[in-house]
């Protein structure tokens, strides 16, 4: 079972490097050519959530993602360190205002490109787990 | 890669040329752009999409924002996309029965002559 963990400062311009290890390390692990554009937009939609989540209350923690080749699947966890559930940085009007509508629309996207999804808000945090199924011949089984 | 964001008009549309990824940190580089183009009475905006490497969620939210605004002045705010990474997610969200998408910036200068 091999992991790899990544914690960062919650910003913005830190979300594209979040997607960027997390398809290196999806395409070592096995996933398929076709899915990894799905992976990148999962892990970017849940990354960009923790940190405006971050932003909101508690600027100075760091994020974390965990991802980990799990017996055959790609399995990625971004946990943040955010009291409560009011986060929907997705749903902003062009003004900056929030727009109702569009509330939790990141998850609604990750629902519809993992494979198998788990959302787990808790009094310190939400913790979003997702997964993809990994080839066994991956680099990293080699 | 960065954002690379351009703009030019053509009769009453305004074609917005977007490059680059669309994400949390670029995103409210576009936002400030429609705004500000809205602001000085563009109300038809045709948003040129093939060369967008990346779309997440809060690019959208800022489509739909801006979207808001032209339709408060009985404007429009379309897209050229043909991209399948791209364009799937806008089918995730429902957000294809929102926007026009075109395959081209001349359908959609085409279609939206035609609407005039």
């Amino acid at each position: 079972m091999a992991t790899v963990e990544l914690t960062f400062s919650a910003l913005p311009a830190h979300v594209r490097t979040a997607r960027l290890v997390a398809t290196a390390i999806a395409r070592r692990t096995g996933v398929a050519e076709a899915i990894l554009d799905e992976v990148r937009l999962a892990v970017g939609e849940a990354c960009s959530r923790a940190v405006e989540a971050h932003r909101l209350h508690c600027p100075g923690e760091p994020v974390r993602i965990e991802l980990r080749d799990d017996s055959g699947r790609f399995e990625v966890t971004v946990t943040d360190a955010a009291p409560g559930e009011d986060v929907t940085p997705q749903g902003l009007e062009a003004d900056g205002s929030l727009m109702p509508e569009m509330d939790n629309l990141g998850i609604a996207v990750i629902a519809g490109l993992a494979d198998d999804v788990e959302v787990l808000p808790g009094p310190k945090g939400m913790r979003i787990r997702m997964s993809w199924p990994a080839s066994s011949h991956g680099i990293g089984a080699l | 890669m960065d954002l690379k964001l351009d703009h030019h008009s053509e009769d009453n549309l305004t074609i917005v040329d977007v490059e680059g990824e669309i994400d949390v940190y670029t995103a409210p580089r576009l936002r400030e752009l429609l705004i500000d183009l809205v602001n000085k009475g563009n109300f038809h905006l045709l948003v040129n999409m093939e060369k967008v490497d990346f779309l997440d969620s809060t690019g959208l939210g800022v489509l739909v924002g801006g979207l808001k605004r032209v339709r408060a002045h009985d404007g429009s705010l379309e897209l050229v996309c043909t991209q399948e990474r791209i364009l799937k997610i806008f089918r995730i969200t429902g957000l294809t029965k929102v926007f026009g998408i075109y395959a081209s910036v001349e359908e959609a200068k085409e279609a939206h002559g035609r609407d005039k």
